[in-house]
């Protein structure tokens, strides 16, 4: 095809999906105009009901909680597949620390990043865990916490070295708490069973509003996810570095 | 929609359009981490912390650090 036919197809194209595109543009309802019933009604009865001040983390914990369960899994399915095909193969081999030279290793931090690194691994932890323990309060919860208390693991990686994330994420202990996260949740969905509900039913007693320990089942599932998506993202951050780091493909 | 939701709307579409338009992997994840801190923004000033608390630690934290992990190994593959 010529250049001048080719271009003559793509503008007929272009101004058929731009015509689409303005059309379905104009259909959308105004910015910030919510019509949904729901988000209307679970802002007036979610407080009262759960007794969780936070409605986000009710709504995903609680009132679609078996969606939110799947949701967990997809990211324990991306750890099993990262470690699968992370893993070392035929023809790699892991580089054994004597191998290094002395003084030719892995290049020092810089003594500014080791400070501020050192220095915010304390901070970062607590914030995590705050922001997890108040899922059910304020804004964050299981999902965000749990990344955040992850993203202390790899801090402690840029201070130091590989050998000192090994050794402060013990893999087999991550394993434990990825496996007690993930099943926790439909664990205590079963709780719901025993209360004469269905699964997932809120049974335990709800507390204050406003209290850490209010919401009944969502602080719980809350902390459930929290250990399950920070022990996942630490397990796929030492895949990722054990791969680029101490892996080595076989010499020819 | 106030004027600051415009400006930052627009911010993340300018900076959506340099992450594309970048040519350099390296390059292209650190712009990529600038563009998840805006996505941050702009989910605070739509008033939605729950969603700016999962972007920051996400966006602008985990993937920039997996894309240059990645290409760690790929760049030490091609230097042998």
């Amino acid at each position: 095809m010529t250049p001048t036919g080719r271009r003559a197809m793509f503008l007929a194209a272009a101004s058929v999906v731009a015509g689409v595109l303005v059309w379905g543009l104009t259909g959308l309802p105004d910015f910030g105009d919510y019509h949904g019933p729901y988000g209307t009604i679970l802002d007036r009865v979610a407080v009262g009901e759960r007794h969780g001040t936070n409605v986000v983390t009710a709504v995903v914990f609680d009132y679609r909680g078996v969606d939110t369960m799947i949701e967990e899994y997809i990211l324990f399915a991306s750890v099993i597949g990262v470690t699968l095909l992370l893993r070392r193969q035929r023809g790699e081999r892991e580089r054994p620390p004597s191998e290094v030279a002395k003084g030719r290793g892995e290049p020092e931090p810089s003594e500014a990043a080791r400070v501020m690194g050192l220095g915010l691994v304390g901070p970062v932890i607590l914030l995590g865990l705050y922001v997890v323990a108040h899922g059910a309060l304020t804004p964050g919860g299981g999902f965000q916490g749990g990344v955040v208390l992850a993203t202390a693991s790899g801090l402690v990686f840029l201070t130091g070295s590989f050998l000192s994330f090994e050794r402060v994420n013990p893999i087999p202990l991550i394993d434990l708490a990825e496996g007690v996260g993930a099943a926790g949740y439909p664990a205590l969905g079963l709780l719901g069973f025993g209360g004469g509900g269905a699964f997932l039913t809120n049974v335990l007693p709800l507390g204050r509003p406003g209290s850490l320990l209010s919401a009944g089942l969502i602080p719980l599932i809350d902390l459930a996810v929290g250990l399950a998506v920070a022990a996942g993202i630490v397990l796929i951050l030492s895949e990722f570095l054990e791969q680029t780091l101490a892996i080595r493909g076989s010499r020819r | 929609m106030t004027a600051l939701q415009v400006v930052v709307l627009l911010l993340v579409a300018a900076t959506g359009a340099v992450v594309v338009s970048v040519r350099e992997p390296l390059r292209q994840a650190m712009i990529l981490g600038i563009y998840g801190l805006l996505l941050v923004v702009t989910f605070v000033v739509l008033q939605a912390p729950d969603v700016a608390l999962s972007a920051a630690v996400v966006g602008a934290v985990a993937m920039p650090l997996m894309i240059a992990l990645a290409l760690a190994k790929i760049q030490e593959r091609s230097d042998r």
